[in-house]
């Protein structure tokens, strides 16, 4: 399917696709649009950050991968882990703190994992998730498996020093990885470009890695962009980086006043908004969008509704699971 | 064959365990070609070529990273870090990625990996290439510290190490690498958390672990002489620790010191002694001592190196306190 040219203009083999898309896209808006409510009315404790705005890489990169390959996120991580394929009652149990949940309560937001469906942790440290998919490739190549591993990141982890030495192992060790930024241009509460003297095309050229460079409010071409670099990953094991212009439209987290903010990416759309006026002009009609958002909003209200019913995490049980071995050591 | 030292009994457990598991893969610096600083992965390249030791750049950080990713998608990876002091380069991987995984992931997946860390002082190598940073990793939930002393608990707790579903901090002590000892055929099982009574006595118990091993035991011989019997107990995990072995000595000799050549201040003597303190407080005759290395970095120096030691004679002087 993705090998088939995806901007040649209305195209009907293209649109189950394309109406996939719009779904995915609308089940994460409506996940985050949630969790800020959620959060807002003291629901949900800790911290929260909404991928608002960049869904199409999640949807586009993720739409190029298969179960088996791998992903390490990062703590902008519910669109990874929802396009990933993680169960949204699962995902909210999780995010609710609930004993059902995917991580028993104990990742939360910030390190929410699912190893289920390849995917490796949300990450509470920035870089964080980017050895933890050095690793994964790692393991797929000696494996022979065929799988990739998809290293995500923001331009904030271009000042970490563990993304170049993920970049020179990968390059240097031929691994099968895909590295994925998703540029918002905000480095936490800093702007990226006061805190960054190089950008992205210069860094994989340094490490002898191919990349490719393009807005990320289109999920189309992202889903396009991914899919031929993940083909020429699974091709010839090498790694190949992906960076995505993208646009973050909330805080750095919920509740993040944001008077440092100025009027930034202002080029770069909505990414819900520039797909449904490719699939406008494809001729689908208004109606049958606003269906297919609706059955999305339905879907992820009926798994929080599941999830509200959870039960709360226990801490006792707790305790026990600090080790995979059992009993392994216990203080106190 | 000549009788085996530490690092062959070492890299006897590597490759046993690489024949057996095809997933254990060894990462480090200059360990494939080189063989290792301290020649412990010598032979290991040819026997099990490129793919299974691989050399790795000058990067602690993703050295570490990258064997928990591996662990995490089915490896078992071994990694060595040259020297313990540039662990603090791969703290993240270890402290933030492998000792939580297992509990903040719900049980979903567990690190099985092991990182090789050789400490100790006693050859100049001075203030970055000597510490002994165990209690570090002792204060982190979720990993496991070993740090055998002998021949024979260098191979056997290596292979437990590697067999193990969690991270293990794998601390080899410089100075006994050429130490020379028996190697029992076939190797003995030995548990993580399990500790040896290297000597039994009945006046005073010896708490030690790595290369404060020997001196104790010298000490033991010397105060023999003079009537003195002390019980020695090589601890060889240090997370999570024999108390139970611990304990039982104490009910038999009233007396405990704990002795390592980690700075003695907020070392892993402090956690043995308080927690002995406690649920030993009623066999106690005189109060728990503690002896270690100076609160002050490791120098170059041969004088000052040697001073800083916890030697045996300074044992010997803590003994005769703890009975006086």
């Amino acid at each position: 399917m993705r090998k088939q040219k995806a901007e040649s203009g209305p195209d009907t083999a293209q649109l189950p696709r394309w109406l996939d898309f719009h779904r995915s896209m609308h089940i994460i808006r409506q996940v985050e649009s949630r969790l800020a409510t959620l959060f807002a009315d003291g629901e949900i404790p800790g911290f929260i950050h909404l991928s608002i705005g960049q869904e199409a890489s999640a949807v586009g990169v993720c739409a190029a991968l298969e179960l088996a390959d791998t992903i390490a996120s990062t703590h902008r991580g519910h669109g990874h882990a929802v396009a990933k394929g993680m169960a949204l009652d699962r995902f909210f149990l999780e995010i609710l703190g609930k004993d059902e949940g995917a991580c028993r309560g104990r990742s939360g937001s910030m390190h929410i994992a699912d190893m289920g469906v390849g995917m490796l942790g949300a990450n509470g440290i920035v870089g964080g998730g980017l050895p933890l998919a050095i690793g994964s490739a790692l393991a797929h190549k000696l494996k022979g498996n065929g799988a990739v591993a998809v290293a995500c990141f923001g331009d904030g982890a271009m000042a970490e020093g563990i993304l170049h030495e993920a970049l020179n192992i990968a390059s240097l060790w031929k691994l099968p990885v895909l590295f994925v930024c998703d540029n918002n241009g905000w480095s936490e509460f800093s702007a990226t470009k006061d805190v960054i003297s190089l950008d992205l095309p210069q860094l994989a050229r340094a490490f002898g890695i191919a990349s490719r460079h393009l807005r990320g409010d289109d999920v189309v071409a992202v889903a396009e962009a991914a899919g031929q670099l993940v083909d020429a990953i699974r091709g010839d094991g090498a790694p190949r980086l992906i960076e995505l212009h993208t646009r973050r439209i909330r805080g750095h987290f919920e509740g993040d006043a944001q008077r440092y903010r100025h009027d930034d990416a202002a080029d770069r759309e909505d990414p819900l908004v520039n797909h449904e006026s490719r699939l406008l002009r494809a001729g689908v009609t208004p109606e049958r969008l606003a269906e297919i958002a609706e059955a999305a909003r339905g879907e992820v209200e009926a798994a929080l509704q599941i999830a509200r019913a959870g039960r709360a995490a226990c801490a006792v049980g707790a305790l026990d699971a600090v080790y995979a071995q059992r009993g392994a050591a216990r203080y106190g | 064959m000549a009788e085996p030292r530490v690092r062959d009994a070492l890299n006897r457990a590597l490759a046993d365990a690489m024949a057996a598991d095809e997933r254990v893969v060894l990462l480090g610096e200059d360990i494939a070609g080189f063989g290792g600083s301290f020649g412990v992965t010598k032979g290991l390249l040819d026997r099990f070529g490129p793919e299974r030791v691989r050399d790795t750049p000058i990067s602690e950080a993703i050295i570490a990273g990258a064997a928990v990713g591996a662990a995490m998608s089915g490896l078992r990876p071994v990694v060595e870090i040259m020297f313990m002091d540039f662990v603090t380069l791969a703290m993240d991987a270890i402290v933030n990625q492998a000792a939580k995984a297992h509990f903040m992931f719900g049980g979903q997946c567990s690190v099985p990996m092991v990182v090789r860390l050789p400490h100790g002082g006693g050859i100049s190598a001075g203030p970055q290439h000597s510490q002994c940073l165990e209690a570090w990793f002792a204060h982190i939930p979720g990993l496991k510290v070993v740090c055998p002393a002998t021949v024979g608990d260098s191979y056997s707790l290596m292979r437990a190490a590697i067999d193990d579903p969690d991270p293990v901090i794998f601390i080899e002590n410089k100075a006994l690498y050429a130490l020379k000892g028996d190697m029992p055929d076939p190797p003995a099982a030995v548990a993580i958390g399990e500790a040896a009574v290297a000597r039994g006595g009945r006046d005073v118990t010896i708490v030690t672990y790595g290369a404060c091993l020997g001196h104790a035991l010298d000490a033991a011989k010397a105060l023999a002489s003079a009537g003195i019997e002390l019980e020695v107990i090589d601890l060889r995990s240090i997370l999570p620790w024999d108390e139970a072995a611990v304990l039982r000595s104490l009910q038999r000799t009233h007396r405990l010191i704990v002795y390592h050549e980690a700075v003695e201040a907020f070392g892993p003597g402090a956690e043995i002694a308080a927690r002995m303190a406690d649920i030993g407080f009623d066999e106690l005759d005189a109060p728990i001592l503690r002896v270690g290395s100076p609160f002050a970095p490791a120098a170059f120096s041969k004088e000052i190196d040697s001073a800083f030691f916890p030697s045996s004679a300074r044992l010997i002087e803590a003994v005769r306190r703890i009975l006086a």
